[in-house]
């Protein structure tokens, strides 16, 4: 240990606050931009998920329709 | 080594390698800054010259020194992206020039909060901290170049240019306190040569530079995967990957 007491290893004779201030500051950033990249990546993953269910629901509603209009019997008169 | 090639472009192949690698990374990453940060803060010596200030240095130092190396990283990737147009090369320069920017402020804030007591001013415009600004202005200026450009393609190579025209500035940054009678003191480290400073006090600052190189790899990986994801969503594996993770 290089200091004799906690209250002179937070002191760090007067260069306390210089030292706090840049690992303060050097772990909020580290943290906030590790959390952030997780976050970006889940929500990637999510806006896929998202875009590739309307793409079901669309194709599945297309299919409905298709299927509904090629049963349609159109009458043409044989007059 | 050309299908080990062709293979490191496949974005599918990088996906898969890099969800293996990422605990590995970030578990090594944490452990050794922390094991540095705590040696460093704690039980290292105190400098016979600028007293405790001098502990900002296992911060300081691996935010300066990776801050350079992502950049010599993204010009090598800039000149794949140029010359055999790998999209994994683009991605990963998109991926980590965020990461880039928050090291060198990072770097550029500690020293001048190191500045203050030890040459009593916040900054000066000495040629290392004058070349290690335009940095962080190199790395803005990726960032909003290739935001601004809509194309994928014309983005990745108006980018790799960008990077390459401003590699000119890391071995300013290298050289400039020896090229010029400059406030920052000389390189911490040097290859050649055994460190001038006791192990007490190198021993931890390689450990924190080691640990933030990790950390850095694991942000690459992540960032890098969220980028490949975007871009290749109409593909059917990440289709199968973001379905399969759902249930």
């Amino acid at each position: 240990m290089a200091f004799d007491s906690f209250s002179a290893f937070l002191v760090m004779e007067g260069h306390g606050p210089y030292v706090w201030a840049c690992y303060g500051v050097f772990f909020v950033l580290m943290i906030a931009m590790m959390v952030w990249s997780v976050h970006r990546r889940k929500a990637a993953i999510e806006s896929c998920r998202r875009g590739y269910e309307f793409q079901a629901d669309r194709s599945e509603q297309q299919a409905a329709r298709g299927s509904a209009a090629s049963f349609t019997r159109v009458n043409v008169s044989q007059d | 080594m050309w299908q080990f090639f062709h293979k490191l472009g496949s974005p599918k192949w990088f996906f898969g390698i890099a969800t293996r690698l990422m605990p590995w990374l970030l578990a090594g990453g944490v452990l050794l800054l922390m094991a540095g940060i705590v040696w460093g803060l704690a039980f290292a010596p105190k400098d016979y010259l600028q007293g405790n200030s001098y502990r900002i240095i296992f911060i300081h130092v691996p935010t300066a020194f990776i801050a350079q190396s992502i950049y010599i990283m993204m010009a090598v990737a800039a000149v794949v992206t140029l010359v055999w147009r790998m999209k994994l090369a683009d991605v990963f320069v998109k991926a980590v020039a965020p990461v880039g920017l928050v090291l060198t402020f990072l770097a550029l804030f500690t020293g001048a909060v190191w500045g203050k007591p030890t040459w009593g001013t916040w900054w000066i415009w000495d040629a290392r901290l004058t070349s290690m600004l335009i940095l962080l202005f190199l790395y803005g200026g990726v960032i909003a170049l290739d935001r601004a450009i809509n194309d994928e393609k014309s983005a990745a190579r108006a980018v790799a240019i960008l990077v390459l025209v401003g590699v000119v500035n890391i071995p300013i940054i290298k050289y400039s306190v020896e090229w010029w009678n400059t406030l920052h003191q000389p390189a911490t480290f040097k290859l050649t040569e055994k460190p001038s400073m006791p192990a007490d006090m190198w021993v931890p600052l390689l450990l924190s530079v080691l640990g933030l190189y990790l950390l850095f790899g694991w942000l690459a990986c992540l960032r890098m995967q969220t980028e490949i994801l975007f871009r290749e969503q109409r593909t059917r594996w990440v289709k199968d990957y973001v379905m399969a993770g759902r249930g």
